[in-house]
C-alpha cells in the first residue's frame, strides 16, 4: 500500500535531505518553535540534542527515541526503539518515546512513504534503527575520546555511559552536545547475533503502563484550552450528499457554535460532544442519494459473477499451459469463491481535533499515514503542507482504517471556520456505515490431476474492486494489491496462472488488516484441500509433496501438525475435526490448524495451532500477541464478518449488527515460534488469512460440506 | 449543577441531566481514560465501578448517579498499584490499549465479588468486553494471577 505521492513531494522542505541518513542539528518540526500546549515533548527538562532523526539526548541523561510508525497495538513504540537501544548501549526502560514528525527521514522506502502499513515496520527500521543507534554511540565515543585526548578505540560505550581507560566515565548526557556536532560515521559494525543484549528478549512493552492507568493518549483524548467539539451527519447512502440543510433547529440546540456544510458532510459544533451529538439529530436534511441509490450485496456479487464470465482478465503471471493440461487430464477441479466486504471497526472510532490559526494548522490525529494526513489538512486549511503540524497520538486500533484521511478534512473546516480548535468525533455508526471497506471478491480456481494424481495444474481469476487505484491514482500498476500470496503461490505445479479482472462497484474500498492475503489464502488452501480429496489424499500430505525442497515451509507445517495432534487417532466421541491451511506471507510462513465439532449444526472452535517463521524475533512476547490477534481478527471475519449494503446503505451499524469475537467464545490457541536468524518478518497481519480456511477444511472433515463463501455464519452446517 | 462523586471526590458538574456519563468524564471532568466505543453498552470500552458494580457508562445519564459513587480507571490506584493493574503490567496484556480501561475496571468488579474465578466465570464476566486486538488469552490469565496477587 502506498499513499498518494502528491503529498510525498510536499515534504521536501527546506532542502533537508534526510534521506535515510543521519542529519545532525537539524530542526525538528515537532520541536521546533512553540510547543502546542499539552504535549509531551520529551522526558528531560534540559534541552535535547539530536543525534540523529531518531535520537535525542538531554545534558540530563534524558534519552527520547522518535518513533516514525504509529503504535496501533503492534508494538512499534518497543520493537524500534529496542533496534536503536542495542546498539546504543542503553536499557529500553530509560527511553521516552514521541512520535516522529512528518519528515523525508521517516519515510518507509517499501511502502513509498511515512506509512505504517504492510507488516514491514520492523523489517524496513532492522538496519536503519541499528545504524543510526550504532552511529550515535560511536559519535558519543568520539566526544569522550576528545575530551579525554585519547583513542575511541580505547573506549567502550555501555548502560548509557562511554567508559574509558582507568575507569573514566562521562554520561551519554554530558557528552551529547559535543557529539552532535561530529560527522556521522559512514563505516559501522553492526552486533552479532551473539551479542545482542535486547533483541531476542521478551522486553516489557513501553506503552503498557499508559494503557493500564487510563493517562495513555489516544486521538479522542487530545484536549485543548478552548477546544470545541463536532459531531458530522455523514450521508446515509454512500456516494450521497446534503442536497439541503436546514439547521435552525440545531442551531438553536444547547451549546452549539455553529453548523456547517462541508463535502464530508453537515457538522455540528458545541461546547460538549453530547451537546452536538443531540443538536445533530435536530438537523432536517434533504440528501441527495447518488449514484448508489440500488446497490445491494446480490446486485454487487452478481456482477463481480457475470465480469469474471465474460472477461478473461489480465493475466499477472503464467507458466506453461494450464489450459491444455486442464484439458488434457483425467481429473479436474473447478470451484468459485466468494468473499464478502468486512469493516475495520476499531475499538477507537475515526476522531481528528484540528487547531487552524493564522499561519500553521496543528493536527492531532491517529493515523498511519503522517504525509497525507499533513496534505489532507492542508488542502482543507488553504495551506501550505509545511504549514501544518501532525501531532501522531497512539491509535485505538488501526487495521488499514487509518490510512484513510476521510475523517480529517471536516474538523480542519470547522476550527478554521470557528476560529478555535475543533475535535471532531464519529460515533460507532458513522464509523460502521462510513469505512472503506475490504473489497469484496470473486475467486475462481480452475485445477487438474494428471494419471498419476499430481497436481498438474492451477489457476486462479480474481474478480474485484481495487484499492489501490482510488488511494494512489499515481500507481500504475494495474495488478493492485490484489494479487499479494497469489503471485508467490507456493505449491510445485508446472502449469500456473494468475489473472485478475478490476471490477468497480461504486463504493470505496480499503486496505484491511491482511489486505489480499487472507482472501487469497482462503481460495488456495480450500481448492487445495479439495484438490487433495479428489486425489484421495490427505490434506497434510497432499501439501507437503507439493512444497518440496521448500524446509521452512515444511518445518512450519510439521510443527502444527505434531502439536495439534494431527494423524493421531481422536476419540470419536468427541467428534473432533482438523483442518490445515498455509501462508506465506510478510516474509514470514505459517501454517495453522483448527480444531473444531460441529454437533447438531453448531460448530464449536475448540483450538488453533499456529507454527511461525518470521525470521529473528525481536521481541518474542509481541511476535506471540500479534499472532494472537490475527487468529482473533481471522476469527471474526471467518465466523460473522459480512458487511452488507442495502439501496446503497450499509445495514450494520454497531457491534450488535457487525459482530466480534467475544471472551467466551475464544478457542484455546497454541502458538509456536521458530527460533530463526533470518531478517525479520511480518507479524502483525501474518495469522489472519489461514484462519478461515483451517477452519472451513475442518468443516469439510466433519460433515463433508465445502464452504465456498464466508462468513461461515451464512451457511447452515448439518451435524455429524 | 448536578453533584457525584468520582474517585472519592465530591464534584458539581454542570451539563444537561441526560448527559452520559462517559461525556460528563470525558468532557466536562478531563478524565479521558474511560472510553468511547459503542454508544449502546456493546462494547465495555466505557466501564466505570458505580457504587463497586461495573456499569456502561455511555447509557448511564448524570440524572441518574445523583448520591452515586463512581469509580473510573483514574481511581482505581494511585500508582497503578491496583493487582488487575500490576497483573496486566506483568503480563503485557495490551495492544493497541484502546478498550484496556474497560478491560481492567470489569476484571476489578469480577475479582472484588469473586476473588478466585475460574476460566468459565470469568469468560462470562469478561464477554461484555470487547477487545478487536484480540486480548482475550491474555486477559484471562492476568486474571488469574490478579487472583493470585490478592490472595
Amino acid at each position: 500500500m502506498k499513499p498518494a505521492n502528491r503529498s510525498r513531494r510536499d515534504f521536501c522542505r527546506r532542502g533537508a535531505a534526510l534521506s535515510g541518513g543521519l542529519v545532525l542539528a537539524m530542526t525538528l518540526p515537532a520541536f521546533g518553535g512553540r510547543a502546542p500546549a499539552g504535549r509531551p515533548r520529551s522526558g528531560g527538562t534540559s534541552p535535547q540534542e539530536p543525534l540523529n532523526a531518531w535520537l535525542r539526548i538531554g545534558s540530563d541523561d534524558s534519552v527520547t527515541v522518535l518513533v516514525d510508525r504509529s503504535e496501533m497495538g503492534q508494538g512499534v513504540y518497543t520493537a524500534l526503539p529496542t533496534l536503536l537501544a542495542e546498539e546504543l548501549e542503553i536499557e529500553l526502560p530509560l527511553i521516552n518515546i514521541v512520535a516522529a514528525p512528518v519528515g523525508d527521514a521517516y519515510v518507509n522506502a517499501a511502502n513509498g512513504g511515512q506509512v505504517t502499513g504492510t507488516s514491514n515496520s520492523v523489517t524496513d527500521a532492522w538496519e536503519k534503527l541499528r545504524t543510526a543507534g550504532a552511529q550515535a554511540r560511536m559519535m558519543l565515543i568520539s566526544a569522550a575520546a576528545q575530551k579525554w585526548r585519547i583513542d575511541p578505540a580505547a573506549c567502550r560505550a555501555q548502560d548509557g555511559r562511554v567508559v574509558g581507560p582507568q575507569g573514566k566515565t562521562l554520561s551519554y548526557g554530558q557528552l551529547a552536545q559535543a557529539a552532535a556536532k561530529l560527522p556521522v560515521p559512514k563505516e559501522v559494525k553492526l552486533k552479532p547475533k551473539s551479542e545482542y543484549r535486547l533483541i531476542g528478549q521478551s522486553q516489557p512493552r513501553l506503552d503498557t503502563p499508559g494503557k493500564v492507568d487510563g493517562s495513555a493518549e489516544f486521538g479522542l483524548d487530545v484536549k485543548l484550552p478552548g477546544m470545541l467539539y463536532a459531531a458530522i451527519a455523514l450521508p446515509p447512502t454512500l456516494g450521497g450528499k446534503a442536497a439541503s440543510v436546514d439547521s435552525a433547529d440545531a442551531e438553536r440546540s444547547a451549546g452549539v457554535k455553529r453548523v456547517l456544510n462541508t463535502a464530508s458532510g453537515v457538522v455540528v459544533v458545541a461546547d460538549h460532544f453530547w451537546q452536538a451529538l443531540k443538536a445533530r439529530e435536530a438537523l432536517r436534511i434533504d440528501w441527495a442519494v447518488g449514484a448508489n441509490a440500488s446497490l445491494d450485496n446480490a446486485s454487487i456479487f452478481s456482477l463481480l459473477a457475470k465480469t469474471a464470465a465474460s472477461n478473461p482478465g489480465l493475466s499477472s503471471k503464467k507458466i506453461g499451459d494450464p489450459a491444455a493440461a486442464i484439458k488434457s487430464a483425467p481429473k479436474t477441479f473447478s470451484a468459485a469463491y466468494e468473499l464478502p466486504m468486512l469493516a475495520h471497526a476499531t475499538m477507537e472510532p475515526m476522531n481528528c481535533t484540528a487547531d487552524v490559526q493564522a499561519t500553521r494548522c496543528d493536527l492531532y490525529v491517529g493515523t498511519q499515514v503522517q504525509q497525507s494526513a499533513q496534505a489532507a489538512a492542508a488542502d482543507a486549511a488553504g495551506m501550505k503542507p509545511e504549514q501544518v503540524n501532525v501531532y501522531t497520538t497512539l491509535l485505538g486500533g488501526g487495521f488499514g482504517r487509518r490510512l484513510e484521511v476521510d475523517f480529517i478534512p471536516a474538523a480542519v473546516q470547522a476550527s478554521k471556520a470557528l476560529g478555535a480548535p475543533v475535535k471532531l468525533i464519529w460515533t460507532r455508526e458513522d464509523d460502521m456505515t462510513h469505512d472503506v471497506y475490504r473489497p469484496p471478491a470473486r475467486e475462481e480456481i480452475a485445477a487438474a490431476l494428471d494419471a498419476s494424481g499430481k497436481l498438474s495444474a492451477w489457476t486462479l481469476h480474481i474478480t474485484c474492486p481495487s484499492i489501490t487505484a482510488r488511494f494512489d491514482p499515481t500507481n500504475k500498476d494495474p495488478f493492485d494489491s490484489v494479487i499479494e500470496y497469489v503471485q508467490n503461490y507456493p505449491y510445485a505445479v508446472p502449469n500456473y496462472s494468475l489473472s485478475f479482472t478490476r471490477q468497480e462497484i461504486g463504493i470505496d474500498v480499503g486496505y484491511l488488516r491482511s489486505v489480499s492475503h487472507a482472501p487469497n489464502c482462503f481460495a488456495i488452501e480450500s481448492s487445495i484441500d479439495e484438490i487433495a480429496a479428489l486425489a484421495s489424499k490427505s490434506p497434510l500430505d497432499f501439501r507437503l509433496e507439493l512444497l518440496a525442497g521448500k524446509p521452512r515451509h515444511i518445518n512450519v507445517i510439521n510443527l502444527a501438525a505434531e502439536h495439534a495432534g494431527w494423524g493421531r487417532p481422536r476419540r470419536p466421541a468427541q467428534g473432533r475435526h482438523l483442518g490445515l491451511a498455509f501462508m506465506e506471507g510478510y516474509t514470514s510462513v505459517v501454517a495453522q490448524i483448527a480444531e473444531i465439532s460441529v454437533t447438531g449444526g453448531e460448530l464449536k472452535i475448540h483450538k488453533i495451532t499456529c507454527a511461525v517463521d518470521c525470521g529473528q524475533l525481536v521481541n518474542p512476547r509481541i511476535v506471540e500477541s500479534q499472532i494472537e490477534s490475527g487468529i482473533v481478527f481471522g476469527l471474526t471475519a471467518a465466523l460473522w464478518g459480512e458487511i452488507n449494503v442495502d439501496a446503497g446503505r450499509v445495514r450494520e451499524s454497531n457491534f450488535n449488527t457487525y459482530r466480534l469475537l467475544r471472551a467466551n467464545e475464544m478457542p484455546e490457541l497454541e502458538i509456536i515460534l521458530v527460533p530463526s536468524d533470518g531478517v525479520p518478518g511480518g507479524i502483525g497481519e501474518l495469522a489472519v488469512g489461514p484462519v478461515a480456511p483451517a477452519i472451513c477444511n475442518a468443516i469439510f472433515s466433519a460433515t463433508g460440506a465445502r464452504l465456498r463463501s464466508l462468513p461461515i455464519a451464512a451457511h447452515k452446517l448439518i451435524g455429524s | 449543577m448536578t453533584q457525584l462523586t468520582v474517585n472519592n471526590k465530591i464534584l458539581e458538574v454542570d451539563a444537561a441531566p441526560d448527559t452520559p456519563l462517559l461525556w460528563v468524564l470525558r468532557d466536562h471532568l478531563a478524565m479521558t481514560g474511560t472510553k468511547f466505543g459503542c454508544g449502546m453498552a456493546l462494547c465495555g470500552a466505557c466501564t466505570v465501578h458505580v457504587d463497586g458494580v461495573a456499569m456502561r457508562s455511555c447509557v448511564l445519564p448524570l440524572k441518574a448517579l445523583a448520591g452515586k459513587s463512581v469509580t473510573t480507571i483514574e481511581g482505581l490506584s494511585k500508582d497503578r498499584s491496583h493487582a488487575v493493574q500490576r497483573a496486566w503490567i506483568e503480563l503485557d496484556v495490551p495492544q493497541c490499549g484502546y478498550c484496556q480501561s474497560g478491560q481492567i475496571m470489569s476484571a476489578a468488579a469480577l475479582l472484588h465479588a469473586n476473588p478466585k474465578p475460574t476460566d468459565a466465570e470469568i469468560d462470562a464476566a469478561m464477554a461484555g468486553n470487547l477487545c478487536r486486538c484480540g486480548t482475550y488469552p491474555r486477559i484471562r490469565k492476568a486474571i488469574h494471577r490478579a487472583a493470585d496477587l490478592l490472595a
